[in-house]
């Protein structure tokens, strides 16, 4: 038993070494290319403090706090949805599925609508603030989704199909609400509901973190918890889990997962729902091993297609949320063919 | 439960009758409101005793009569898919909407416009058939195929994945081709665009699929059933499921090529039919057709209504009529039992 716990955690490393050195590759490239192209030794130069202004601002001021956003929307995100999968039993359940992402774009757009007289929406007071809106919708949507599934006790397949339905009625009053609001404002509301994230900013990066380093963490905390739930509730409570209690908990890290990165980086559909399912066929079904690679792979894949969405049609960028349903969709036909 | 069910003929028929004339009224309600209010006896003048010298008739004559009429059929065509989707399969879900339909009509749309920006009105109605045609092959298939079967939460899943999909490759061209304006229309779905001309499409393509619709609509009740028995009373049920594909092709595809995505009429009105009228597809298909169009023309009016002097797309409005009555049917028979 030890002998395997070893080697599972030799594995655990080697993946993680593999793919920390994947997304620093990856990261390089990310910086070098664009609009401007920067050879990957002027990168480095840059980054050092030794380019040349016009370096220096393109990478700093740009790229940088792009990738570093597509990290940790992707870390978030990856993570919520092994979250989510976890506790409702559901390998088909992801916060773009279930509508949570559409209730924080919803509250983010109306958070807009309704300030944007006393915020200037470009200030850090509201950066700050979007966040927080963002949970709070995501966190009603939650609530709402839950509720409508309720039918002495939640079951997994009910849970999709509503969360499905509130995802359209949420889509529903997003086009009304933009509609009503000005051009500029409606720009900037369409910037988080496509998934984009080429807006940011270094005040977006400062706004996120925090959450991040908490939330995953605590996730991570809590691993043992979700393997628990993970076997179903009679189980979970036989072991002595108090099933409901631990289950709120992560349901409420799951949404602000969710919730914050939509605040940063809009609807991104999919990358919750299909990474897990590739940590799981890597590490096996714990939910300690399957964490961490989950949160890297996420981020990898987000960073990736971040940089196709900013070079596939040059100088076109196509927002992320975009090129992450191309190349997480069919997989997802895969998974759904293949579940009973 | 079934309150509503009235096996005699009689009723039917003055429901019928009754559906009828609120449609009638409905469309003079269209017709009258809009940026300046005009009086029902006006509409009346206007349309049997037209005078080319006043600005009003001209009004109604050019943009409002041709809206009204073709919220209807808009409505009739994607409430008898709807109704033929959802007998074929035995699915309560199956709709154009939810099965990616009318993504798939936008997808096509978007590549013609973008790769053979000189097509005419009809390559771009048969462009968004074939689109839609995609989209429901595409659907099916991945149900059909998976393990377990076409089972509602499959099928809407499917229809999540394939619409996302073609949604997001349809964002690519037209950001690509600066189409996304004409995108945003489809997947909204709006009916400011209409003139006789759409009105025109649609008559020619509601003769075609409707008719098919109504002249399967008594092998439609059998199929219904289940194939087995179909096929013990035997029926062809291949033929009438070609029939009924290619009815649901011609009419979700005008409807789109016209209107965009108007979402959750296919779903809601067959429901709503069969409710009141019985399991007869004989009556659900006629009857469709009326509910169908009421639902659209009263959407079409509330969406200039709620923020005037604005329009919203009709696309939202049925949305949020629709979505508490896909929620009701989630948690019904379409949600399976609590395991």
């Amino acid at each position: 038993m030890n002998k395997v716990e070893g080697q599972k955690r030799k594995k655990l490393w080697f993946m993680i070494g593999l793919l920390l050195s994947l997304i620093l590759v990856m990261f390089f490239i990310s910086l070098s290319t664009g609009v401007i192209q920067i050879a990957p030794g002027d990168v480095i130069k840059t980054l050092l403090n030794q380019g040349s202004d016009r370096q220096e601002l393109v990478l700093f001021e740009f790229r940088l706090p792009g990738i570093l956003l597509a990290l940790l929307i992707g870390a978030g995100l990856a993570v919520s949805g092994v979250i989510l999968q976890g506790i409702t039993q559901n390998e088909l359940a992801d916060p773009g599925i279930l509508g949570i992402n559409t209730g924080a774009g919803l509250a983010v757009v109306l958070f807009l609508y309704f300030f944007k007289n006393s915020l200037d929406a470009t200030s850090s007071l509201s950066i700050y603030l979007m966040p927080v809106a963002a949970l709070a919708g995501a966190i009603v949507a939650a609530l709402i989704i839950y509720a409508l599934a309720w039918k002495k006790g939640v079951n997994p397949i009910r849970l999709v199909l509503v969360g499905i339905g509130v995802n359209a009625g949420f889509a529903a009053f997003l086009t009304i609400f933009q509609l009503k609001m000005d051009p500029q404002d409606f720009r900037q509301a369409t910037v988080w509901l496509s998934g984009d994230i080429w807006n940011a900013s270094w005040s977006f990066v400062f706004a996120l973190l925090p959450w991040m380093l908490v939330l995953i963490p605590i996730a991570l905390f809590k691993a043992y918890s979700l393997n628990v739930l993970n076997l179903g509730d009679d189980v979970a409570s036989s072991l002595g889990t108090t099933v409901e209690g631990e289950r709120r908990l992560l349901l409420l890290v799951a949404v602000a997962l969710a919730g914050t990165s939509v605040a940063a980086g809009g609807g991104i559909a999919f990358l919750g729902l299909v990474i897990p399912h590739i940590a799981r066929k890597i590490m096996g079904p714990l939910h300690q091993y399957i964490i961490p690679i989950s949160a890297l792979l996420g981020a990898l894949l987000l960073m990736v297609s971040d940089t196709i969405g900013k070079n596939l049609l040059a100088p076109t960028e196509i927002p992320v949320g975009i090129i992450v349903s191309i190349l997480s969709a069919p997989y997802f036909v895969y998974l759904l063919m293949k579940a009973k | 439960m079934r309150l509503f069910i009235h096996h005699s003929n009689t009723s039917k028929i003055i429901i019928n009758i009754v559906t009828i004339v609120a449609l009638i009224f409905s469309i003079g309600l269209s017709v009258s409101y809009g940026t300046t209010d005009i009086a029902l006896g006006t509409v009346w003048q206007a349309v049997f005793h037209f005078d080319a010298d006043l600005t009003t008739h001209q009004v109604i004559q050019e943009l409002r009569l041709p809206r009204a009429v073709s919220a209807v059929f808009v409505g009739a065509f994607l409430a008898v898919s709807g109704a033929l989707m959802q007998g074929m399969t035995r699915n309560p879900l199956a709709s154009p909407s939810i099965m990616g339909v009318t993504d798939g009509a936008a997808f096509a749309l978007v590549m013609m416009l973008a790769f053979f920006p000189a097509i005419s009105g009809v390559g771009m109605i048969s462009s968004s058939f074939v689109g839609a045609g995609l989209a429901v092959a595409l659907v099916f298939t991945i149900g059909s195929f998976s393990s377990g079967g076409l089972t509602p939460v499959k099928l809407a899943l499917a229809g999540v994945a394939i619409g996302t999909m073609l949604r997001s490759i349809s964002s690519i061209i037209s950001l690509h081709f600066n189409l996304e304006k004409e995108m945003g229309f489809w997947l909204a779905g709006g009916l400011d665009g209409t003139s006789w001309t759409s009105v025109k499409v649609l008559v020619f393509s509601g003769i075609a699929g409707l008719l098919i619709a109504l002249s399967i609509s008594k092998s439609m009740t059998v199929l219904s059933l289940g194939e087995d028995i179909a096929t013990g009373l035997g029926q062809n049920n291949l033929m009438i499921k070609f029939l009924g594909i290619l009815s649901i092709l011609i009419l979700t595809g005008a409807a789109v090529s016209v209107a965009g995505a108007v979402g959750f009429v296919g779903l809601i009105v067959p429901h709503i039919t069969r409710f009141i009228i019985g399991n007869d597809y004989r009556w659900i298909i006629p009857t469709s057709i009326l509910f169908g169009g009421l639902l659209v023309v009263l959407s079409d009016v509330v969406a200039r209504l709620i923020n005037a002097p604005f329009e919203t797309p009709v696309g939202a409005i049925t949305s949020l009529i629709g979505v508490p009555f896909f929620l009701y049917l989630a948690r019904g028979s379409g949600g399976g039992k609590n395991e």
